[in-house]
């Protein structure tokens, strides 16, 4: 194990994890007027009709296979009778339409983006910056599983990615089980690292705000004009809220 | 009965002039920004006309408002929850910025500071989203006083449900002007599609406002709304909307567009309703008897039951007193003379109209005959089937009916105070033909035609027990991008791409904004080398020009 292995494999996921967290926690409690998916829907929507949902749709696909790959022991998943035939089918499969998806989502979503003029004028380095990652992030990860899942006799990363991740999260980082893992891997994993640095300052922190709430709540919102005073607006004021008169002269109190 | 107040506004067609006053002194408070350029809160629409945007009153495509479904209940037009949440990727019903129109400005500089040439100079018109020269092909009256709309008018959705054809031909068309704000609907559609819950409706005075720090700029809001009053800042990337003005209602003032108004033609006044009964009078089956519906809604504000409602649910006695002696009680629940625009979409707008009789007097005078003339005035209202039919498409469903009583309370109160003006004995039976008294026929004529300006506006202050939050000039909203943005205070969050100061929609401003121009395109900025406006200097980076060159040996 070198320095190398654990400056990448231990301190560099841990920064990442820090910024990630205290990022959004400092974002949400100061930013709240930025925090918006910053839709360009209203400049251009022949491609971004396409382009949007497929990435979406894919992305939250590969999210989820990534749950169950990474943070569901291997063991668990046999537990409830998923053998490994079975997951390497349904990681295969599944994972192929995702990725297509996603890719040709990215992919038309980059090139919208770069040559409608009102799209590309709108976008900031940030957006660029975060475009390039993510790019990286999903070619390093379908080259990987290409290489190795397709055409390659598969590569068991359940046996030292996933632990690596659960290690980090419960705070037992092992960084060897990572030094051997095929190199599409680690650099998919280092990119996909650095996005999560750099996630709470991009638009991506639209991903928090996903409104499920609205499933539930009622059609109509009221609100009071300052919920702090109640005795606001039509409301009458609560007592010791009164209005403040300016004292008539015939009430003042006159020193005798 | 949950008494409910609400701030409402009526407006009375035949006095607009069509000036455009109103909605400029409102864009210059409210969308003088980056982002909201192409956005007018207020704006004024000729009308048989396409509107802003473009055919927003085709629901067929733009998907706005409320919709009865068969079991008799309310669903939003563009699909309820479920869908719009699998919708939030791309939202299939959005106007695009074209629908409205290419923002876009001119190169002032170029007028005073061009070189000496030839040619005189010409100022182009500058896209204000990708900064190049623009043919200008459409904005937000295009087809004002009816300009090129023999091309246009055929898209209105209005002419399209009309039986009659209506000819387009300049001499024998007809025309009014339409100005619209948001209508702080009881029942607003856009609320009810905001997955982020940011849009609410105001407890004390049912102003309806975009939350815009809750905002997550999902868009829904745009496309619910069947008026299209919601808009989409594209710089911020967050709902705005027509406030009401509420920092001056809350002062108990006129909105600007109402103080601004030439024709002085805008009513603010306080509207008390039952809110549980809202949902059943919107849900009520036939579209013509919606205005009733509405109608029914409204709580009689000097009814002591009423009173006491009001009193229970908190609302103060000013409130109550101020409801008593709103002008838009009057017009709606007593003379009954204002009526809402378009019932059918189920929201309940809150801005009312006064119909024109002015397309109909326009005929009459045209022929020679004495258009003050109770009786002259009431058969053409009979005969003037088109004007009278497209006033129903705006306001009534379709429904004539309540177009002509409307009308003819309009053409008695002309005539009757016709007599009293040249000295003569007034004619009750003017009056008692649309079922009012003398006393009342003048009373209207105060409101409708002196209209003075406490008459006008009745508008209680709010109960801000805070008094700092009172002061003119301090408002939460000054922030960069921020709808009230323009106030001193420092403004630069931690992410904004540029400092909060006021950014107005110029060349200048754009190229400062931008910096270089990544395209490749023409630049915009050197029309005048070697000057720099300081004023538009937002503090950034030192613009070239800013300085003399370091080599040039000028003096300084
Ligand atoms: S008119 Fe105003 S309150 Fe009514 S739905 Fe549209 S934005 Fe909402
Ligand atoms: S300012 Fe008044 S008269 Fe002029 S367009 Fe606006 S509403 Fe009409």
């Amino acid at each position: 194990m070198t320095t190398w292995d654990i400056l990448l494999w231990v301190a560099f996921p841990y920064v990442a994890m820090a910024v990630f967290v205290v990022g959004h926690i400092l974002r949400y409690r100061f930013d709240q007027f930025g925090w918006t998916s910053r839709s360009s829907q209203t400049y251009e929507n022949r491609l971004l009709r396409w382009g949007s949902p497929m990435f979406h749709y894919g992305i939250l696909m590969v999210f989820g296979g990534h749950v169950v790959g990474l943070l569901v022991p291997k063991e668990w998943l046999e537990f409830v009778g998923v053998t490994e035939h079975w997951y390497h089918l349904g990681a295969t499969w599944l994972g192929s339409v995702a990725a297509l998806l996603t890719i040709a989502g990215i992919v038309l979503l980059m090139i919208r983006r770069r040559l409608t003029p009102r799209v590309m004028l709108a976008t900031t380095v940030m957006d660029k910056t975060m475009y390039a990652l993510l790019a990286a992030v999903i070619v390093f990860g379908t080259v990987a599983t290409v290489m190795y899942q397709v055409l390659g006799a598969g590569y068991e990363y359940r046996g030292t990615i996933s632990p690596w991740i659960r290690g980090l999260l419960i705070g037992q980082p092992d960084p060897s089980l990572m030094a051997n893992v095929p190199f599409f891997f680690q650099l998919h994993v280092l990119s996909a690292t650095t996005l999560f640095l750099l996630w709470p300052f991009t638009r991506l922190v639209h991903v928090f705000s996903a409104p499920l709430g609205y499933l539930w709540r009622p059609y109509i919102v009221y609100r009071s004009r300052d919920a702090r005073n109640v005795g606001t607006g039509s409301r009458k004021p609560r007592r010791g809220w009164e209005k403040s008169e300016r004292p008539t002269p015939d009430r003042e109190r006159v020193p005798r | 009965m949950r008494v409910m107040a609400q701030m409402s506004m009526i407006m009375n067609l035949d006095k607009c002039i069509g000036c455009h006053t109103c909605s400029v002194t409102c864009k210059q408070v409210w969308t003088n920004r980056t982002g909201v350029e192409y956005v007018w809160f207020n704006n004024v629409e000729t009308r048989p006309g396409v509107g802003y945007p473009r055919r927003y009153e085709d629901q067929e495509k733009w998907k706005g408002g409320w919709a009865r479904n068969k079991r008799g209940r309310l669903s939003l037009r563009g699909g309820g929850r479920l869908k719009k949440l699998m919708n939030i990727f791309n939202n299939p019903d959005l106007p695009g910025i074209d629908d409205y129109y290419e923002p876009w400005t001119y190169d002032y500089d170029m007028l005073t500071k061009a070189p000496q040439s030839t040619q005189s100079p010409v100022a182009r018109p500058k896209s204000l989203l990708t900064g190049k020269n623009m043919d200008i092909g459409w904005s937000g009256n295009w087809d004002d006083n009816l300009g090129g709309s023999q091309e246009t008018a055929a898209e209105d959705p209005i002419l399209a449900t009309m039986s009659e054809h209506v000819k387009m031909e300049f001499e024998e068309t007809f025309m009014f002007y339409l100005p619209r704000i948001c209508e702080h609907c009881l029942n607003p559609s856009c609320v009810a599609a905001c997955p982020s819950g940011a849009m609410y409706k105001r407890e004390e005075d049912g102003i309806v406002l975009v939350d815009e720090d809750g905002c997550r700029g999902w868009r829904m809001c745009v496309s619910a709304c069947p008026y299209k009053k919601v808009y989409f800042n594209h710089k911020t990337g967050k709902a705005e909307k027509c406030t009401l003005c509420y920092p001056l209602i809350e002062q108990g003032k006129p909105t600007i567009c109402s103080e601004t108004c030439v024709g002085r033609l805008r009513y603010l006044g306080l509207m008390l309703y039952d809110a549980d009964a809202v949902l059943a009078a919107a849900s009520i089956e036939n579209d013509h008897d919606l205005l009733e519906a509405q109608r029914g809604v409204f709580l009689d504000p000097h009814d002591p039951a009423v009173i006491a409602a009001a009193k229970a649910n908190g609302i103060a006695d000013d409130w109550i007193l101020a409801a008593q002696n709103s002008p838009i009680y009057k017009m709606i629940s007593e003379y009954k003379i204002a009526l809402p625009l378009h019932p059918e979409y189920r929201t309940m707008p809150m801005v009312w109209y006064i119909p024109p009789l002015s397309p109909v007097v326009d005929v009459i005078k045209s022929t020679g005959s004495d258009g003050e003339d109770a009786r002259t005035l009431f058969a053409a209202i009979d005969k003037l089937r088109i004007p009278v039919e497209y006033l129903a498409g705006l306001f009534t469903a379709g429904d004539v009916v309540p177009i002509e009583a409307s009308l003819r309370k309009l053409a008695a109160m002309r005539s009757y105070m016709r007599d009293i003006n040249l000295g003569s004995e007034p004619d009750e039976a003017i009056a008692a033909s649309v079922g009012m008294t003398g006393t009342e026929m003048q009373a209207m004529y105060r409101l409708l035609a002196i209209a003075k300006y406490e008459d006008r506006y009745v508008i209680p202050q709010a109960h801000l027990e805070t008094a700092r939050e009172l002061e003119e000039l301090a408002c939460s909203l000054d922030t960069d991008g921020g709808p009230g943005m323009g106030g001193p205070g420092e403004a630069r969050g931690p992410y904004a791409k540029t400092p909060g100061m006021p950014l107005n929609s110029t060349v200048d401003n754009y190229n400062e904004m931008r910096g270089e121009n990544h395209m490749g395109g023409e630049k915009t900025k050197p029309t005048t080398p070697g000057r720099l406006n300081l004023l538009n200097w937002t503090g950034g980076a030192v613009p070239p020009g800013m300085f003399p060159p370091k080599d040039s040996g000028a003096p300084a």
